[in-house]
């Protein structure tokens, strides 16, 4: 493969052997020219693929380690009317919101939505909470959510990601897989499968965050 | 014969692109982190990361009654771990694969560990462009649909720019141009079709002033898809038949939602586009789907028509099965949780040609009535058909070149599919819970091709019951009686399910598929698996031993064929 010329991102690669202490001394040993100074000797030791690759992990852990609170990301929903939804502007005055992700052909999920329905009036009442219930159901059974939903009678929001966006830019694996968003919508809790019993943690966090 | 062909594959000249996207990626990133650092406490912006780790490992032992196989390294691991950040306008994210080996079931010629995914945008109130590895849909999917389904193996990613405009709300036009993921060898491989494609959605409701405080909302949308991928000729029976470079694709849809009552359809036409799943030949393919819903508190039913003739459509003629399609057509049955229902005899999409009905409805019979006693109770029914579609043959050249002639959307004579089930769910008091499930099937299985031990329509009836007792505010069980009936096939099947939960770590289950009505006494055998599962936050752990039946596995109508195993698993999740 073709080594490429001199590239903005060495510096960072250096400063991280340094910060490894790892002598340069063992990696002059592999390159083939002695008279190398030390940064092309990196560049000649790890091929340019391998370098990109190493750049990259430094540079998601850097901004792992700078990365603050963990909020929304932005993705374009629609609700059940046909109105796009950007999830970043989700609010709820202040409130505590709930997320939770599944889908009409998840039994797991249901039983949790369905849980969450009876407890749902004490819990706003209790604590002004907003569930938010985001169907991951694909273009097979997306139409299914809005009969479905009516005939159990949720009163929550629900929002479409027929092609899972939300859920993957959540880091969600599978589903249901439930976040608990503070007033300044931060995710502070979250919650993968469902058993039941599992609502009462919820309901800890949820007054946890009122107290 | 794919996996050997797959390494000759003149792809020299896609390292050289990956590298380019590599550094636009790492260019960004870069750019990201240093204002990141710099940034710090001196803004309200904040970066946020999210993204996941998940590793599925096996071991296997030989058991010729089962029919599970030890591969040479004797075990398997796919893991994968996904990252992406977000630091006002920008994104990012990065997924590092490895197949190690990959799991029996996956395709065997993904290995190594490397980056499998990679990509940058930007974003703002007009704009939102995207470089390097994009799932993007379009409508319904039956012109464009690009996704990763990491169960199934599947990630036909759109490698390449897309923009998308919002030039005034309720409008939004996509543009992209990418090639397509195909494989992985210790780093993505793209195929060798380039994809080109554009949609435009409008929702009239945000565009019309008029029309905004109107309660019926509509939005229409149309797109147009072509691939490009040179073309040489073909020799069929005695004729030379030049390739074509490019095929269209294009596609108009429309959605009115009003009240209780909704609508929505699509119709899409494809050009002439000669591929191995349509054995060659130059007919226009064409799809259609319908669905009319009707929904108010306590009751919903929708009806949903489809037609599909000759809508394969990937980026590679030459491929099949998984490999770099580029539409989407989603199944008309219903997808079934239950483990005999869903597995033994599970339909998807013909993608050659099939006429399809489907019904579904949602019932609650209310409180405090004679059959709703004092929870109420939840009915659930769905019916769906499908057939072969209305066609004639042609004869002479017109049959080498273009196969045969549509008559009609109506159904043809050959039978695929029949699926009626019927739910029932009661709650009798706080802590119990008890469903009942009924299934009737007629599958076709030389058209769904799920079984090597018979050719022809099975008929199956298929019983449910499953029992939800809630022990204390902790722990609960959760049982499940499966009995399947069939005088095709394998005959019939029994299915019991134990599961134990205690809120909010643990669940232990046990697992036990017998084939009881096998004619061969050997095949009477139990798949015993025992799961136990432990569950933190976002992050799940469970350990699994135990026989696996050879099966079809199903996510949202694309179906892998799993074989038989034996031995021990390892699945770890972590969201972060």
């Amino acid at each position: 493969m073709k080594t490429s010329g001199p590239d903005f991102f060495f510096a960072p690669q250096l400063s991280w052997y340094e910060g490894c202490q790892r002598p340069p001394r063992i990696l002059s040993q592999q390159g083939e020219s002695r008279n190398q100074n030390f940064n092309t000797v990196i560049i000649q030791f790890l091929s340019p693929m391998k370098r990109y690759f190493l750049f990259l992990v430094i540079a998601f852990s850097t901004l792992a380690a700078s990365a603050q609170a963990s909020a929304l990301p932005s993705v374009q929903l629609k609700d059940l009317e046909g109105n796009t939804v950007d999830t970043k502007t989700l609010s709820n005055d202040g409130n505590p919101i709930v997320i939770c992700f599944w889908a009409t052909w998840c039994s797991p999920c249901k039983r949790e939505l369905n849980a969450y329905a009876d407890l749902y009036a004490d819990w706003q009442k209790e604590t002004g909470v907003k569930i938010i219930a985001v169907s991951v159901d694909d273009q097979r059974t997306v139409a299914q959510v809005t009969p479905y939903v009516n005939s159990v009678s949720w009163e929550y929001e629900i929002l479409l990601d027929v092609n899972k966006q939300f859920q993957q830019a959540l880091g969600v694996v599978n589903v249901p897989h439930t976040f608990l968003l503070d007033g300044n919508g931060n995710i502070i809790w979250q919650h993968n499968n469902y058993q039941p019993g599992d609502e009462e943690e919820l309901h800890k966090e949820l007054l946890k965050l009122k107290s | 014969m794919k996996e050997g062909r797959s390494n000759f594959r003149p792809s020299f000249f896609i390292p050289f692109v990956q590298m380019k996207v590599m550094k636009v990626c790492a260019a960004v990133l870069w750019v990201l982190a240093v204002f990141n650092a710099s940034s710090q406490n001196s803004t309200p912006v904040q970066g946020q990361l999210h993204g996941n780790f998940q590793v599925l490992w096996q071991q296997y032992n030989a058991d010729s009654i089962i029919g599970a196989e030890v591969p040479a390294e004797k075990t398997g691991m796919n893991a994968f771990g996904s990252f992406a950040y977000t630091y006002g306008n920008f994104s990012a994210g990065i997924r590092f694969e490895s197949y190690l080996n990959a799991i029996m079931g996956f395709p065997g010629r993904f290995r190594g560990t490397g980056i499998g995914s990679r990509w940058a945008q930007y974003k703002n109130d007009l704009l939102e462009i995207t470089v390097g590895n994009i799932y993007e849909q379009f409508g319904s999917g039956m012109t464009l649909r690009s996704y990763w389904e990491p169960n199934l193996g599947i990630d036909n990613a759109l490698d390449g720019i897309r923009v998308i405009v919002t030039p005034d709300t309720g409008i939004t036009l996509k543009g992209i141009y990418a090639h397509q993921r195909f494989d992985f060898d210790s780093r993505l491989i793209n195929g060798l079709g380039l994809v080109r494609g554009a949609d435009a959605e409008i929702f009239l409701n945000d565009l019309v002033p008029s029309l905004r405080p109107n309660k019926t909302k509509i939005t229409v949308g149309g797109s147009f898809v072509s691939k490009f991928q040179e073309g040489e000729t073909i020799d069929k029976d005695t004729l030379v038949l030049k390739l074509p470079n490019n095929v269209a694709s294009y596609a108009g849809r429309i959605a009115i939602i009003s009240g209780p009552v909704s609508f929505s359809g699509e119709y899409v036409k494809k050009i002439n586009d000669p591929n191995a799943d349509n054995k060659f030949i130059y007919k226009e393919g064409s799809g259609l789907l319908l669905n009319i819903g009707y929904s108010v508190k306590g009751f919903g039913i929708t009806l949903q028509s489809k037609f599909i003739d000759n809508m394969a459509f990937r980026s590679d003629r030459d491929q099949l099965l998984f490999d770099v399609p580029i539409n989407y057509i989603p199944s008309i049955t219903k997808q079934h949780t239950y483990n005999l229902a869903s597995t033994l005899y599970p339909y998807a999409t013909v993608l050659n040609g099939e006429s399809g009905n489907s019904l579904n409805a949602f019932y609650t019979v209310k409180k405090e009535t004679l059959l709703g006693g004092k929870y109420g109770m939840n009915l659930a029914l769905n019916y769906a058909a499908v057939n072969n579609i209305d066609t004639t043959g042609l004869a002479g050249n017109d049959q080498v070149v273009y196969g045969y002639e549509t008559n009609s959307f109506a159904f043809g004579k050959e039978k695929f599919v029949r699926d009626f089930n019927v739910e029932l769910k009661k709650k009798f008091s706080k802590n119990v819970t008890l469903l009942y499930t009924y299934y009737y099937m007629e599958f076709n299985t030389l058209v769904t091709p799920v079984t090597v031990d018979f050719k022809g329509i099975v008929f199956a009836d298929i019983h449910v019951l499953e029992a939800q007792v809630k022990l204390n505010k902790k722990m609960a069980i959760r049982a499940e009686a499966q009995a399947l009936f069939t005088e095709q096939d394998k005959k019939d099947w029994g299915t019991a399910l134990f599961e134990l939960s205690v809120s909010p770590h643990w669940t232990f289950s046990i697992l036990d598929q017998y084939n009881y009505g096998n004619d061969n006494a050997k095949a009477r055998v139990h798949y015993l698996f025992g799961t136990v599962g432990y569950v933190k936050g976002g992050s799940r752990v469970a350990i699994g031993y135990g026989k696996r039946r050879e099966g079809i596995f199903c996510i949202g109508g694309v179906c892998r064929a799993v074989p038989a195993s034996n031995g021990l698993e390892l699945n770890i999740t972590s969201t972060f």
